[in-house]
């Protein structure tokens, strides 16, 4: 089976500014990859790119095997904390129904939609808030209400902005935990994140824009004291605990 | 209120006033634009329309006064600069909302040149006070039809594009993404929204509309969530609103707009308190009591 996301020599421009170039790289199916880099390294541009919403420059973009374009029902999508200014005008279970009826017209909500609703509540825990407003639902439960509504339509790819942003460590280790087991179904996720260290227990590899160039590395050679102080710009080591877990701190 | 008794002399035959062919039109008028604006009432407020719906009723001004001056009806010229606005702010999109300064600035304009057609068509004076305050006693049987016709129009468009525009309305990006036609149906709302503004300001007037566009969805969406509630909710709302108002106007003879108004306000203050407590903020989400809003 091809790789479900392939980038050959891609680049991406806007206006003048090239945002970055040189980017070849296949993520393998079934794994959980991050999207690390400064801030403005054009981060969530690679999935708005792998969306369909921008054009790669040059090179060629494919995902599963095709030219990206909008409307692609094999990827959910879950953009940085788009709720703000709706959520209390919106219920959990009909901002979700909408991941999945929301493209058609006409009136009614068909049955199997609901059922394909419900589901994608239970999957990620959140029955139990389904008939609240969102803006009453923690930060982490948000969090799971959005991915939900990005699982309803059983994508193959799950893109996700910075889930993670503003979330405690309890609830950080919840939507990870929960994008583990995405993957495990053999769901491909991609993360935009700041911090690659709430997703390290289940992390595979790394898109890493630096320089204005998007690589990509596996675990290993991404988790790399090196790589990560050149990332940000400040000095990063790399602790690996008595336990065998994995850490990135500020030196 | 004792003054206010005085000043405006009770109506002992308000009930006979009230059977008269032009209440009935007023109250068929106002009951459509009721009707219209429960219908478009969730994504009004969801999509933050406020601004919208105050600026279109701006833009209308000198539609209407200047229809007059063309010797056209004002309904026309109103319902025309309501549609052509309502296109522009779509096409300038959030950008419109952002520019606060020049969209400030246009707006006044249109007020300006709305006062030059008045005054330059001289038997105007009562136009201007009809588009400012809204006039639903003289609401003719012709203007009935145009705002059934509207209202059709309005549910029709909403029953084909509702879901798509919800989705694009809570989740853009989200929409964007799917292939939805986020920006197309951003027009296709603001239009619809002229249609509405050019109905309610011959309810209430353009500096009032916010009363029966604004108000009575915003109220329903404290009490529900649900989509197709609030505007049932809105509905009801928009003809207590109407129906009191214009009752209690007859009562007292003097002009609807204001009892309209003031009834919206006292249903929107009322529900604000009683609800109070079921809006919580984000400590009362942490705990995991299950009362259902």
């Amino acid at each position: 089976m091809s790789a479900p996301v392939a980038l050959r020599d891609a680049s991406v421009v806007l206006g003048d500014r090239t945002i970055w170039s040189h980017g070849t790289f296949e993520l393998p199916a079934g794994s959980l990859t991050a999207v690390i880099g400064p801030n403005g390294s054009g981060k969530t541009t690679l999935l708005k790119m792998l969306l369909g919403l921008l054009p790669a420059s040059s090179g060629t973009v494919q995902v599963f095997d095709l030219p990206p374009e909008r409307g692609n029902t094999r990827i959910g999508y879950v953009p940085q904390h788009y709720t703000d200014h709706v959520g209390n005008a919106v219920r959990c279970r009909d901002l979700v129904r909408l991941g999945v009826s929301g493209t058609r017209w006409g009136l009614g909500t068909r049955a199997a939609e609901k059922a394909d609703a419900d589901a994608a509540l239970a999957a990620v825990g959140a029955t139990d808030v389904a008939d609240r407003r969102l803006s009453q639902l923690s930060g982490g439960q948000q969090q799971r209400v959005a991915i939900a509504q990005a699982l309803v339509g059983r994508p193959d790819l799950l893109l996700l902005d910075e889930p993670l942003a503003n979330l405690d460590l309890r609830n950080q280790r919840e939507v990870v935990d929960l994008l583990g087991q995405l993957t495990a179904h053999g769901v491909t996720v991609v993360v935009v994140v700041h911090d690659l260290n709430p997703l390290l227990p289940h992390l595979d590899g790394a898109v890493y824009l630096l320089d204005g160039h998007a690589h990509y590395g596996p675990v290993a050679e991404v988790v790399d004291a090196e790589l990560l102080t050149h990332l940000y710009g400040t000095q990063v080591k790399v602790v690996r605990t008595a336990q065998g877990d994995l850490f990135t701190r500020g030196a | 209120m004792g003054l206010l008794l005085a000043g405006a002399g009770w109506q002992s035959n308000w009930a006979s006033v009230l059977g008269e062919p032009f209440m009935r039109n007023a109250f068929v008028a106002g009951s459509l634009v009721a009707v219209a604006a429960g219908l478009l009432g969730y994504f009004v407020v969801v999509r933050q329309g406020e601004f919208a719906a105050h600026a279109l009723g701006h833009i209308g001004f000198p539609g209407a006064t200047g229809a007059v001056l063309l010797g056209v009806s004002p309904l026309l010229g109103l319902g025309a600069f309501c549609v052509v606005g309502a296109v522009v702010i779509g096409l300038l999109g959030a950008r419109a909302n952002e520019r606060a300064t020049a969209t400030g600035t246009v707006l006044a304009m249109a007020t300006g040149l709305g006062i030059l057609f008045a005054s330059l068509a001289t038997r105007t004076t009562s136009t201007v006070t009809n588009v400012l305050f809204g006039n639903l006693l003289a609401v003719t049987t012709g203007q009935l039809a145009v705002f059934a016709g509207f209202t059709a129009l309005m549910a029709l468009v909403l029953a084909v594009v509702g879901r798509p525009l919800m989705l694009a309305s809570v989740a853009p990006e989200v929409a964007e993404a799917k292939g939805v036609p986020v920006r197309a149906l951003g027009v296709v709302f603001l239009v619809l929204m002229g249609l509405l503004v050019t109905m309610a300001v011959q309810a209430v007037g353009t500096l009032l509309l916010f009363a029966l566009v604004v108000t009575p969805p915003a109220t329903a969406l404290r009490l529900t969530a649900r989509p197709s509630r609030v505007a049932m909710g809105s509905i009801a709302i928009g003809l207590v609103a109407v129906g009191g108002g214009l009752t209690l106007s007859t009562m007292l003879n003097l002009p609807p707009s204001f009892f309209i108004v003031a009834v919206s306000f006292l249903v929107w203050v009322v529900t604000l308190g009683a609800t109070r407590r079921r809006f919580p903020s984000v400590e009362v989400a942490h705990d995991h009591d299950h009362h259902h809003c």
